[in-house]
């Protein structure tokens, strides 16, 4: 049961890939440290049983009593070298993980943590390239990612297990990370800090592309919303412009531009919906968008009183945000 | 708000807003008088482009229903209306914090300060201001 | 020629005199009836029976609330607790095994039993021993009240900000989570200086500190640990309360306050709590081994610096519960040493009782059973304590149910079932009657039993990438299985508890009658009756050895002379334990209960207004002002000066020694 997504021991770069070293490094010793520790103990109690007679036994030979000095500092002695050897491979372990991380950048993202979805904004020098998403980060396999992380409400944690450890997101500073897929795929993330009341359905999901797909998806992201060309995407374009959606969310090349929620610019491209807890299929977007209460209560969406035929082009209109 | 109609005019009944008796209810007005730019023109209740809302004057009425319908008709001279735009549950809570603002609501519940730039002291330390120039009809 | 044959007194003379006193001291020592007497009873014994009880029955709320947690997480996307009452059960958890049972129940272990382990007839404050469990018992109600009508805290035992600040947090349930940490270390700090004062001053003759029983060297570590500890906690709750009511800036980072700081506060408590729960646990260990293997402690030096070494360097490991945060990694990395080289002095002692069981003759009953269950679970705690240490590991596994397993396995393994060991082992004298064996061996099977099923699974867990503190996940995630099994053994768990308080409740009307001392053992509680006198011991002991019973001579002399008419015991010097004077002991009073009011007022009605704190002080220094000056006197001394308060102590004329 080692495998699987979302699982540390299932590392899927570098950084994942030391620390699952070091794991099996410190799990194989402590497994026969624990072992030989259980073994002195039931031979201990064996020899103890064999007695009848139960007065206290207060002086023993000074033969008895050397040999078990020895063996106690002996097992103290051997324990502290063990330690020693887990200190020094952690700490360099922690030193690769952290070292020239100025350099890692070979693409740079600054996500934030809100209550309770990830707001993910891709940086670069050229401005035109700069566009913001929400809970689905593609990555060129291959590449050191540079990850600023920052609290926007309260204290989160980005963690992706199949690529690199956590780190807490927290109001007030700023964390960096980096992190590297070496092979395409699709890997989970979750908040791993309590923030809150859907703190477990606060997840991600890390898109690794080959470096063709990255480029073609990133060109998609820096454009601006698909303009609707059917008469139901129109009809969903006035019904999301004229009710409470504008409110809280951005499309770009329209007038919504509240940041308030997650960026739907480019929502039909996506996997899943509120913070990868549902995929991304017009049903779900449908109940979604009608009651997000009944799948993540407490979270920030308000449910949505529309009428049938208005919420089929609603869904339709966001399904042609690709 | 008229309640002027043929036949016998009853007293109009005073309605409660549940909002007023939840602290998470203010804590969440509190927050969405950010997010729905409230602030852009009310500012942090000391008014600049609208007029102030944590004073003692409330030119179209200090009751719940009063400020409910502010926000979702609008008003002449600038608010605009967010009929459909905020749901109503969501403009019960703003009511609600638009009252602590002033503090007219029970002390435990109106928020504390929140975790930004104070610019006066938090709802629950204000001192309430009792409104003045109310319509009638409202409860205090 | 002893004193009574040179004074020629006979056997029967003596006797007689012997039960003379005694019904005297019964009479000068006799608990206080009634309700009344309920409020002001003074005795060590029954406070900690009081301190027992009320944290058990804290512990069965704890459980319910686990059980709960894992009825919910048994299957994904189950809808039996929604997130809000999840939340709450959660918070609810932690606070009541950490706060509300595991600290109170280990001082109150040492409550009962440090005076008896070292002659003494009460503790050194035992007025504020009182005052002491009333704090925690309003702490405690305070907190249930908040959650059964749903305004109990959700936002973790450790209550991070922003998420439990002004502006996250909504309502009061922060703020009553606050204030009850203060009333349960104001209690925990009241029980460490008593122990402090009554393990320096009040030791029989004969027991200097190299005689003292590794139980009471813990019980004295632990109080150390607990007056440097508390304070930070008390801080962190207090800024917090203070940020929430009064507009404070201490963690709010836009005017110049940290999130971080808080974390730090908590922490520098948090961890060297958790050593606080541990080390009286060592403390009941040592004691069991010694009496059911039947011989010494293997290193005692060894052993006594170990624990001095673990509540030091228990100070200075912190940081590693922050692991994650932006803290730079060079200053995170002395914490991963101190965090692995904490984990020695724990290996000398583990190894040291390993090499006592090694030559003993042992007695396996349920208390060395609990001991072994002991070894069993807390060491692979601690081998995955050491994991958790190294930062970059910690990145993976923090947060997630590695976690929640290791904590369990060094705190259940660690405390819990050296606790119940203890449980076995002293209830007989506590109660005088003895448990049943059998049902012992089915109440260690089961929770040894449950306790793996439901936390090992958890290990793997927390690997999978399954983090804390979610009250559902998806069916996808694939974690259905091995939370399903945990929640099983929960149950199970939860029936070995059950069997203890048959047990328990057996035992009161039919467990066999227990005897000064059922085991043979060698501390000096077992030369009292079963329940001991309320005045512990007619003649203080003199001390010859480090295990009192087993080395003590035939003729072992005995101090003579305490009076039998006022409450009066021995105060000895620290080192040393020579006598030096002779000690009034505060009798029953009212006045605990009344500064414990006080305190409650202030702190509960500061929950809404900082006013409370104003006429809490007034309150709580006119009641401490009345409690310093009144009368220490109780019921049945007499109101005046006695001829024999003012001469000193001799025999009578014809029992004076004639010339030889």
């Amino acid at each position: 049961m080692t495998g699987g997504i979302q699982s540390a021991l299932n590392p899927a770069g570098p950084n994942a890939g030391s620390l699952a070293r070091l794991w099996w490094l410190m799990f194989y010793v402590n497994t026969a440290v624990y072992v030989l520790v259980m073994i002195a103990l039931v031979i201990a109690i064996r020899k103890g049983r064999r007695q009848s007679d139960l007065n206290p036994v207060l002086t023993l030979s000074a033969q008895t009593e050397t040999r078990r000095r020895n063996t106690v500092l002996s097992a103290v002695i051997v324990t502290t070298l063990v330690l020693f050897v887990f200190l020094i491979y952690s700490f360099s372990t922690g030193r690769s993980l952290t070292a020239d991380i100025g350099q890692k950048n070979g693409l740079s993202i600054e996500v934030t943590g809100r209550q309770w979805w990830w707001e993910v904004r891709y940086n670069d020098v050229d401005a035109s390239n700069i566009f913001t998403t929400a809970n689905e980060i593609h990555i060129p396999v291959g590449v050191p990612v540079l990850f600023t992380l920052q609290g926007g409400d309260v204290i989160h944690s980005f963690w992706v297990p199949n690529l690199a450890g956590k780190k807490d997101l927290i109001p007030g500073k700023i964390s960096t990370q980096w992190l590297q897929a070496d092979k395409p795929g699709v890997y989970r993330g979750q908040c791993a800090e309590y923030c809150g009341l859907q703190h477990a359905r606060m997840a991600f999901w890390i898109v690794a592309d080959t470096p063709e797909q990255f480029i073609a998806w990133r060109q998609n992201q820096t454009q601006s919303s698909v303009p609707p060309s059917t008469d139901s995407q129109r009809r969903g374009q006035q019904v999301f412009l004229s009710s409470t959606c504008v409110m809280c969310h951005t499309i770009n090349g329209t007038t919504a531009g509240s940041n308030f929620g997650p960026n739907l610019t480019h929502v039909g491209s996506r996997n899943t919906i509120a913070a990868a807890t549902l995929s991304n299929t017009r049903e779900h977007l449908a109940r979604w968008i009608v009651d997000s209460q009944q799948f993540k209560p407490g979270n920030k969406m308000p449910q949505n009183n529309l009428g049938q035929d208005d919420l089929n082009a609603l869904v339709d209109y966001l399904q042609s945000l690709k | 708000m008229s309640d002027i109609h043929p036949g016998s005019a009853g007293l109009p009944q005073p309605v409660q807003n549940q909002s007023d008796y939840r602290a998470y209810d203010t804590s969440q007005g509190k927050q969405l008088f950010t997010q729905y730019n409230c602030v852009g023109c009310h500012f942090n209740g000391g008014g600049g482009i609208g007029p102030p809302l944590m004073d003692e004057q409330w030119i179209y009425g200090d009751s719940p229903e009063n400020i409910y319908a502010t926000i979702v008709e609008g008003r002449p001279n600038g608010m605009p209306s967010f009929r459909e735009k905020i749901p109503d549950s969501q403009v019960w809570q703003l009511a609600a914090y638009v009252r602590s603002m002033s503090g007219q609501l029970r002390k435990d519940v109106e928020p504390g300060r929140n975790d930004d730039m104070n610019s006066r002291r938090s709802e629950q330390r204000t001192q309430e201001k009792k409104p003045q120039r109310t319509t009638p009809g409202s409860n205090r | 020629m002893s004193y009574y044959e040179a004074a020629q007194i006979t056997d029967e003379e003596l006797a007689a005199q012997m039960d003379r006193e005694r019904a005297e001291l019964e009479r000068t020592w006799a608990p206080p009836k009634g309700l009344r007497g309920w409020f002001t009873d003074t005795d060590h014994k029954k406070i900690a029976i009081r301190y027992i009880v009320t944290a058990f029955i804290f512990f069965v709320f704890g459980g319910i609330e686990a059980a709960l947690m894992r009825i919910q997480l048994a299957r994904p996307d189950s809808h039996f607790l929604n997130p809000d009452l999840y939340n709450q059960i959660f918070t609810t958890h932690g606070t009541t095994m950490m706060f509300l049972f595991a600290v109170p129940i280990m001082t109150a272990l040492g409550i009962y039993l440090v005076p008896l382990m070292i002659g003494a007839r009460d503790v050194a404050f035992p007025r504020l021993n009182l005052y002491g469990y009333f704090v925690y018992l309003i702490g405690g109600i305070l907190l249930y009240a908040g959650f059964l009508l749903n305004t109990g805290p959700d936002t973790g035992w450790f209550s991070y900000v922003p998420l439990a600040g002004p502006a996250f947090s909504p309502g009061k349930r922060v703020d009553i989570w606050a204030q009850m940490i203060t009333f349960t270390e104001i209690s925990a700090l009241a029980g460490a200086i008593i122990i402090i004062g009554t393990i320096f001053k009040m030791r029989a003759p004969g027991m200097t500190l190299n005689r003292l029983p590794l139980f009471v060297w813990a019980q004295l570590v632990t109080s150390f640990m607990i007056i440097f500890a508390m304070p930070a906690v008390m801080l962190a709750s207090s800024l917090l309360a203070s940020d929430r009511l009064i507009d404070t800036h201490f963690f709010n980072p836009a005017e110049g306050g940290d999130a971080i700081l808080y974390q730090h506060l908590f922490w520098f408590f948090g961890h060297p709590e958790v050593y606080i729960i541990f080390i009286p646990a060592l403390g009941f260990i040592s004691s069991i081994v010694a009496a059911f293997a039947r011989t010494k402690i293997f290193g005692y030096t060894a052993m006594v610096l170990s624990l001095i070494a673990t509540g030091f360097i228990g100070f200075g490991l912190w940081v590693h519960h922050m692991f994650a945060t932006p803290i730079p990694q060079m200053g995170q990395s002395f914490f991963t040493a101190a965090s692995m080289i904490i984990s020695i002095p724990t290996g000398v002692q583990i190894f040291c009782w390993i090499a006592t069981l090694w030559v003993g003759k042992l007695n396996i009953k349920t208390p060395l059973l609990f001991v072994l269950g002991f070894f069993a679970i807390f060491i692979l705690g601690g081998l995955t304590g050491v994991m958790l240490a190294s930062v970059p590991l910690d990145l993976q596994i923090h947060d997630t149910f590695f976690v929640v397993a290791h904590l369990h396995y060094v705190l259940i393994g660690g405390s819990v079932f050296p606790l119940f060991g203890a449980f076995y082992y002293w209830i007989p004298k506590w109660t005088g009657r003895m448990l049943s064996e059998r049902l012992g061996r089915w109440n260690f099977a089961l929770m040894f039993i449950g306790f793996n099923l439901v936390f090992f699974p958890m290990h793997q867990l927390g690997l999978n990438g399954m983090p804390r503190r979610v009250y559902t996940y998806l069916p996808e995630s694939g974690w259905g299985t091995l939370n399903l099994i945990a929640s099983i053994g929960a149950f199970i768990l939860a029936i070995g508890v059950l069997v203890f308080v048959i047990n328990f409740l057996w035992a009161r009307r039919a467990g066999a009658l227990a005897g000064d001392n059922p085991w043979a053992a060698d501390t000096l509680e077992w030369s009292t009756s079963s329940p001991p006198q309320s005045y512990n011991f007619h003649n203080i002991p003199v001390v010859q050895g480090r295990y009192a019973l087993w080395e003590a001579q035939p003729d072992a002399p005995v101090i003579r002379g305490l009076s039998t008419t006022k409450r009066e015991t021995l105060v000895t010097s620290v080192l040393d334990a020579e006598p030096e004077l002779r000690f009034d002991i505060p009798g029953p009073s009212i006045y605990p209960f009344l500064v414990a009011l006080a305190t409650a007022e202030t702190f509960i009605v500061g929950i809404f207004t900082p006013w409370a704190f104003l006429v809490g002080a007034i309150l709580t220094g006119a009641a401490l002002t009345a409690w310093f000056f009144g009368d220490p006197n109780y019921d049945n001394r007499p109101a005046r000066e006695t001829p024999e308060r003012s001469t000193p102590v001799s025999p009578p004329a014809e029992l004076q020694p004639k010339e030889i």
